[in-house]
């Protein structure tokens, strides 16, 4: 029996994180999920959030936008087109994306259901991104 | 008759044309090679979309989804992928070719990526209705972009068929321009990342495993399928990108093979008439001595 799950977070881009963790705590869509080795077979959307690795004890948290994840007893795959590790992010450029797509959403006027989906899903990654990096704190 | 000087002028600006054409063709080969490196580094992703796809698609059963019905608009819109800069050979002409024979009605809409393939819709008077521009390499953040003028033409049902034509990388010497219907989706196929060969899908296979979906297959499915597109067309974005430099890459050699020629044919050309000097002048010295010694 499997006791580490290999997590893979992949972007249309790059491989941004595959390593072999204990734990994985990530955003589910019906709340947060915490993966032990042995999960049962799952496969769920992702939200905007901060996605946690636990290794040897030591925590590792990554900001993830929106995506999917497929779980089994010894893996964890996110598919996701935002990924990145607390490290590399720049909290200036997070914070000022945010309240571009912050201003843009509150004018409202004439963008779409789409847009301000968009819009929001972009706003959510930024604050995970902030999050993350204030976390380390 | 040219003088030795003029001849002797135009071979040196035939060399320099030449070093520059040399220089772009290397620096053409380097690109194409990124552009492969980047389509290939979408692999995992790939691999992974096509095993949730290959998932999902065995249980989500009788599926529907507003990407795959048409709105049943007759009116059609078009992605067209070309080029920004020119000198790449027959490239963008033959895509634009194939375009407006057989896919181009006047009441089509054409949404354009690449420069290229926006000055020729402004001149054949074709209605543009967006423009973007894309990265080299490409990135994702550009295909979302231009798919979501497509998404949105289609949804609202303005237009009920969304084609996309790009130049399909087949190898380093072969491009060829393709046209391909993005929506209505009638078939899920698995993505492919990597340009090369003529496949741009990949068989899809699932169900080894039995997996729990959350919230179901069909709602996975629904939010999948955006994500799909996008990676297709960024994908179709990078075959174009590989199509470009290789295309640059070859009409590059040409013009550095014609130059060689052409400083070759000059070359002896020169010659000719350095030596028919030469001899002209031994001639006048041997008359002038003969005229004035003995």
């Amino acid at each position: 029996m499997a006791d580490t799950l290999k997590l893979e977070i992949v972007t249309p881009e790059a491989v941004i994180y595959s390593e072999d963790v204990d734990m994985v705590t990530l955003p589910g869509s019906e709340g947060e999920a915490g993966v032990y080795p042995n999960h049962v077979p799952l496969m769920t959307k992702v939200q905007a959030g901060e996605l946690i690795a636990k290794k040897d004890g030591a925590e590792e948290i990554l900001a993830i936008g929106e995506g999917f994840a497929e779980i089994t007893g010894d893996h964890v795959a996110i598919l996701t087109d935002n990924a990145i590790g607390s490290d590399a992010i720049d909290e200036a450029v997070v914070e000022e994306a945010r309240a571009k797509a912050q201003k843009r959403l509150d004018e409202g006027g004439d963008i779409s259901e789409d847009e301000a989906k968009a819009l929001t899903q972009a706003i959510l990654y930024s604050q995970a991104q902030l999050k993350v990096k204030r976390h380390r704190r | 008759m040219p003088s030795t000087r003029d001849i002797r002028r135009r071979i040196k600006s035939v060399k320099n044309t030449s070093q520059i054409t040399k220089a772009m063709e290397k620096v053409a080969q380097a690109k194409m090679a990124k552009a492969q490196q980047s389509a290939i580094s979408g692999r995992s992703y790939a691999d992974l979309m096509n095993r949730v796809l290959g998932e999902v698609v065995t249980h989500a059963g009788d599926f529907d989804h507003p990407y795959m019905e048409s709105q049943g608009s007759e009116k059609r819109a078009l992605i067209l992928v070309t080029t920004d800069k020119g000198l790449c050979g027959a490239l963008n002409t033959n895509l634009l070719r194939k375009v407006s024979d057989e896919f181009v009605a006047p009441d089509t809409q054409i949404i354009s990526a690449g420069r290229k393939g926006a000055q020729h819709a402004t001149r054949a008077g074709w209605d543009l209705t967006a423009e973007f521009s894309f990265g080299d390499p490409p990135s994702i953040s550009e295909a979302r972009a231009i798919t979501k003028v497509a998404v949105e033409l289609f949804e609202s049902g303005a237009v009920g068929h969304v084609d996309i034509a790009f130049t399909n990388f087949i190898n380093t010497i072969t491009q060829k321009p393709e046209v391909q219907t993005l929506l209505p989706i009638t078939e899920i196929k698995g993505v492919s990342a990597g340009v090369e060969g003529e496949e741009t899908s990949e068989d899809l296979s699932g169900g080894t495993t039995e997996f729990l979906f959350e919230p179901s297959p069909a709602a996975v499915l629904g939010e999948l399928l955006p994500h799909y597109l996008n990676f297709q067309v960024l994908q179709i974005l990078l075959e174009n990108r590989a199509s470009e430099h290789s295309a640059r890459m070859v009409a590059m050699k040409n013009a550095t093979d014609n130059a060689n020629q052409l400083i070759k044919d000059l070359t002896l050309e020169y010659n000719k008439l350095r030596q028919a000097a030469i001899t002209n002048e031994l001639l006048e010295i041997t008359t002038a001595q003969m005229a004035l010694g003995n």
